[in-house]
């Protein structure tokens, strides 16, 4: 009996005659012989005990730094112990695209709970139930503002390089042309952007808090966008956008991120969560899956999946997006998340952030060679100068059990959240003190 | 089902109401919107743009299909009608008041009939 | 049930942070949102409660048999989910240098040799996150092939008309013109048909095997060949790969480039629509141009490296990391022949639950299936007024998830089943059992199905009314009901 397979040998002789053949080579008549294997060039399966074993040891070959000073696209936030609990009930766990609405309330109720928080997060009218993380999310809102006379996207140099890679990846696709808008003191250029925008431009994107921590104008920014008829839409970092002026504030037409710092692990990169707000006038243009409110044959609330007709496997090759998933169970831990910090417990997320990030900021550049790069109020990431080789200083960081910045042109990129206790940013300082010395 | 003998109509299913000097406002036939089922949306051009007989010019939506409404005219979209767009069940409730798009400045037009030849048509189809 | 919103009360929170021990720095207020998120204001055992009450609303693999055609619902594996949670790899940050991540490196080197040699390809990336995106990645490959020879011509792609949703609008995602090719009698691509399609601008096809009707095309060989003479390339699409596991190899078909879905055939699971992992495989030649970084093995172990024509990322980092490690915890244990015999044990759960329906419901392509088969529903509408609908519907109140509805679109009133390897003969039993019996309520009482289902916490919600004015968050200053 093979590994998972409940039927017994002799059941499956048994079936096999009920199925009217004898072997089971017999069911693969259609494959040519010529294309049947001898097996599979890999070893033989292990027994429960042996795959813990192993994958157990291959975990150990990393480190895990007591001490994370790194963000740049994932964040290190702490997890309480309810979202861990509540995203491991097996019903959420294993059940597929909520198709059959009278099985799946579970599923829907908390997609229309999750998109009435990204909602007032954004200010934005209408979120779809999450994307695959905040690069393609950018992609897929970038891809939301072209039309036949306008199709050249703008993006601040400012973006995190991921999803400015990701942009341009998803404009290749669609035969389109990516435009990067040049930076001034760490922000874009609020003037270059004035005179690149022309009537070909279909929108112009900026993150906020941008790759190196900076807040951008955005309001302003969002301003000159709008003036020349393009699109404005907001990357946005989650937490900061619990006390930053929002992206409907700024008039941003499409809001998107990476909604990872609420309640996903670090774990090497995914699996994250995308999310997309917009206003109602480009709400028939958001992609993926987005549920509903309506009323069953009694009468009762019920939750479905609606607007299906956007989608591909209605509209197939006029579909504007391919996707036809969500990533629910990580939409799922950020609602969680969101619940059990509520407005106050999330505030003061953001507020930590802030406060400790200053407070590194400070110390770290009083040390000789370490000074700030930029002069602009930032979040919780900001650049300092590094007197050599950032690599070098890397290495001797992680030898104290410290994750440090990331080493980005010109200097080292930090990020400093709730996480980092004084304690934690105090270790680091006399650490990179020494480090230098 | 209604056919009503003031308005011509094509093989694609679209209504078609002369309005004198070279323009006429088109929607979907009660025929159409019997076959379609419950229409939930309606995609409607700018004004502005221009129609080309036998192309697309808008398209309608039911909870499982997409249709594209056919355009019998070649013309410019002068009008389009947000009533309908804001409540696409008009569409189902009184298809030949539910106009979708209005066309001026005709140039051409496919070849329409009459409202006793589209009933044959689509006793035929059905 | 009441939303999370209407529990709420201004209020009521609890600590979860320290206080502060660095000294409180503010933004200045001209940076700040003018008022708070309006989020829940709950208490933790509320709060437990209230996802409580909604799992309880939800239908997993591990509440019922889910037979959701080419959705392959099969068992998620609990040591999967156990390994996935180790701190040693849920701690790393994707940016660690990677001689402090060789653990990581390590699972998706391990995972990409595995998958090469399932799939018979010879590099693979996992960037993409779900199938779709793994379908998006691979035709990129496609288009960054020709364009890299120059050869810009090549604007259609093929795909035939059984084809899930997701390949024509991926081939109109990546500025592709999408060709349509009928199926022939037996439902596999009619050559005729390819033959005609194909020319100096076809710049591939798009193709599942065994299809979405659960037919292995047999002349598999002689499409690949076609499309490779007329200069294009074949794209795999793998959601049908558990049929074939360790029988047969998409690369010795013919295919240049495929997709897998991890949450379908290497059994990581959905979580309600995600997240999942769309690998994607390609031949050498394609290899240059996969999605930045990829992981080599040199002397002092995994490193990083960019292909050197990559087509950029399609997401950041490295896809979704922890449903790749499931995957590979799976094909540790099962092992060459345990995969294999999950594909056999597929095919043969599948022939024996079509067995037991086809005297009493029409199968569209009758004869021997693959993983999965179609029924059409078609007479039964016609004699009894019963579509597909009020069948998938009637299952609900046996517990169990209805099949896929109404797909493959080229079969009228289409039932699509795929029962899984893991599924009990005792299981299926009770499955044939519960559609024979609707099918001879059918016939006695139509009427009972039109209403079905009864016992469920909702019924037949109005998505029409849904569609037509659409509620799409809760509204704060309404009136609730």
């Amino acid at each position: 009996m093979a590994y998972y397979v409940p039927s017994t040998e002799t059941e499956q002789k048994e079936m096999l005659a009920s199925a009217g053949v004898k072997t089971f080579d017999d069911l693969f008549a259609a494959v040519p012989d010529s294309l049947k294997i001898k097996g599979l060039d890999m070893p033989e399966g292990l027994s429960e005990f042996e795959v813990r074993g192993r994958v157990e040891a291959i975990s150990r070959e990393n480190v895990v730094f007591k001490s994370i000073f790194r963000g740049a696209g994932a964040y290190n936030h702490y997890i309480p112990a309810l979202v861990k609990q509540i995203v491991s009930k097996e019903e959420f766990v294993t059940a597929y695209t909520p198709y059959q609405a009278e099985i799946s309330q579970g599923v829907l109720q908390s997609i229309f709970e999750f998109q009435t928080m990204m909602c007032e997060l954004t200010g934005l009218d209408v979120s779809n139930a999450s994307v695959y993380d905040g690069a393609s999310a950018a992609a897929e809102a970038v891809g939301m503002c072209r039309d036949r006379k306008r199709s050249v996207v703008f993006v601040s140099e400012s973006t995190n390089p991921a999803v400015i890679s990701a942009i341009k990846t998803y404009c290749y696709a669609a035969n389109s042309e990516v435009k990067t808008v040049p930076l001034k003191n760490g922000v874009t250029d609020a003037d270059a952007l004035a005179s690149m925008l022309n009537e070909s431009a279909a929108c112009f994107y900026v993150q906020q808090p941008n790759f190196y921590g900076l807040i951008e104008d955005a309001a302003s920014l969002g301003e000159i966008a709008r003036s020349r008829g393009a699109k404005f839409v907001m990357g946005v970092n989650p937490v900061a956008a619990a006390i930053l002026k929002t992206p409907a504030e700024c008039g941003a037409d499409i809001a998107c991120g990476e909604a990872q710092p609420f309640g996903m692990p670090l774990a090497f990169g995914g699996p994250y969560l995308g999310f997309m707000t917009a206003t109602s006038e480009m709400s028939r243009k958001l992609p993926g899956r987005i549920v509903g409110q309506t009323k069953d044959l009694d009468g009762k609330r019920a939750f479905v999946l609606t607007l299906q007709a956007r989608e591909q496997h209605i509209r197939r090759e006029k579909a504007s997006s391919n996707i036809c998933s969500n990533q629910a169970l990580c939409a799922l831990t950020a609602s969680v998340y969101l619940t059990v910090m509520g407005p106050d417990g999330l505030r003061s997320v953001a507020e930590q952030c802030v406060s400790r990030a200053r407070y590194a900021a400070e110390r770290i550049s009083a040390i000789k060679g370490f000074e700030l790069l930029y002069s602009g109020e930032f979040f919780h990431e900001f650049v300092t100068a590094c007197p050599q080789d950032a690599s070098v200083i890397e290495k001797r960081l992680a030898g104290r059990d410290i994750l440090g910045g990331l080493p980005v042109d010109g200097g080292i990129l930090w990020c400093v959240t709730e996480m980092n206790t004084r304690e934690q940013i105090d270790g680091l300082v006399s650490a990179l003190k020494e480090a230098v010395r | 089902m209604n056919f009503p003998s003031e308005l011509s109509y094509s093989k694609t299913h679209e209504w078609v109401q002369d309005l004198g000097g070279r323009t006429a406002r088109i929607g979907i036939t009660d025929y159409a919107q019997h076959e379609l089922g419950d229409l939930v949306f309606v995609n409607l051009p700018e004004i502005g743009d221009e129609a080309a007989k036998g192309e697309r010019i808008a398209d309608v939506e039911s909870v499982k299909a997409v249709s594209d409404l056919v355009s019998p005219l070649t013309g410019v979209v002068k009008a389009v009608n947000k009533e309908v767009a804001d409540n696409p069940e008009l569409m189902n409730s009184d298809p030949y008041g539910a106009w979708l798009v209005e066309i001026g400045d005709i140039s051409d037009h496919e070849e329409l009939l009459g409202a006793e030849d589209y009933e044959t048509f689509c006793e035929e189809e059905g | 049930m009441k939303l999370s919103f209407e529990k709420s009360k201004n209020g009521r929170s609890f600590p979860v942070l320290p206080s502060l021990d660095v000294p409180k720095k503010d933004l200045p207020g001209s940076l700040l949102r003018k008022s708070a998120p309006r989020l829940p204001q709950m208490a933790q055992p509320d709060i437990s409660r209230h996802y409580t009450e909604l799992a309880k609303r939800t239908h997993g693999v591990n509440d019922g048999f889910y037979p959701l055609g080419s959705c392959t619902m099969k068992y998620n594996p609990k040591l999967n989910d156990e390994m996935a949670a180790l701190p040693g790899f849920t701690g790393v940050h994707p940016l660690q240098a990677p001689e402090t991540a060789q653990g990581c490196l390590e699972v998706l080197f391990m995972a990409e040799r595995l998958l090469c040699e399932i799939t018979g390809m010879d590099a693979m990336t996992f960037q993409p996150a779900a199938g779709a995106h793994g379908e998006f990645t691979g035709v990129l490959l496609i288009k960054a092939w020709h364009d890299s020879r120059r050869d810009s011509n090549r604007v259609k792609i093929i795909v035939p008309d059984s084809a899930h949703g997701t390949n024509p609008a991926t081939a109109s995602m990546t500025g592709y013109e999408v060709i349509n090719v009928p199926s022939d009698q037996e439902g596999g691509v009619d050559l005729a048909e390819l033959r005609r399609a194909v020319g100096d601008d076809t710049a591939g096809l798009m193709l599942t095997n065994p299809n979405t009707l659960g037919i292995f095309d047999k002349n598999i060989l002689e499409i690949t060949r076609i499309v490779h003479e007329a200069g294009g390339l074949n794209y795999y699409d793998g959601a049908n790969l558990n049929a074939i596991m360790g029988v047969a190899r998409p690369g010795d078909m013919g295919f240049d480039v495929v997709h897998l879905n991890l949450h379908k055939t290497f059994s990581t699971p959905h979580g309600g629509g995600g997240p999942g992992s769309g690998a994607v495989g390609c031949k050498s030649q394609l290899e240059p141009f996969l999605p930045k970084p990829r992981v080599v093995r040199g002397k002092d172990g995994f490193s990083f490296a960019t292909p050197e024509r990559s087509i950029g990322n399609v997401k950041a980092f490295y896809g979704n990391f922890l449903v790749t490690l499931r995957a590979l915890v799976y094909m540790l244990t099962l092992g060459a022949n345990g995969l294999r015999d999950a594909a056999l044990n597929a095919v043969l759960n599948a022939n024996y639950m079509m067995k037991g329906l086809s005297d009493i419901y029409d199968v569209a392509y009758p004869g021997i299936c693959m993983h999965e088969f179609v029924l059409t529903l078609e007479n039964l509408k016609k004699e009894c007024g019963v579509s597909a609908m009020d069948v998938a519907k009637s299952m609900l109140d046996y517990g169990m998830h209805p099949p896929t509805m109404y797909f493959p679109l080229i079969v009228k009133e289409a039932l699509m089943i795929e029962p899984t390897e893991t599924e009990s003969r005792e299981t299926l039993d009770e499955a044939i059992a519960v559609l024979r019996e609707i099918r001879a309520q059918a016939r006695i009482a139509p009427d009972s199905l039109h209403s079905a289902p009864r016992h469920t916490v909702v019924r037949r919600p109005d998505e029409v009314g849904a569609a037509r004015h659409p509620v799409l968050k809760y509204n704060f200053d309404g009136v609730g009901d």
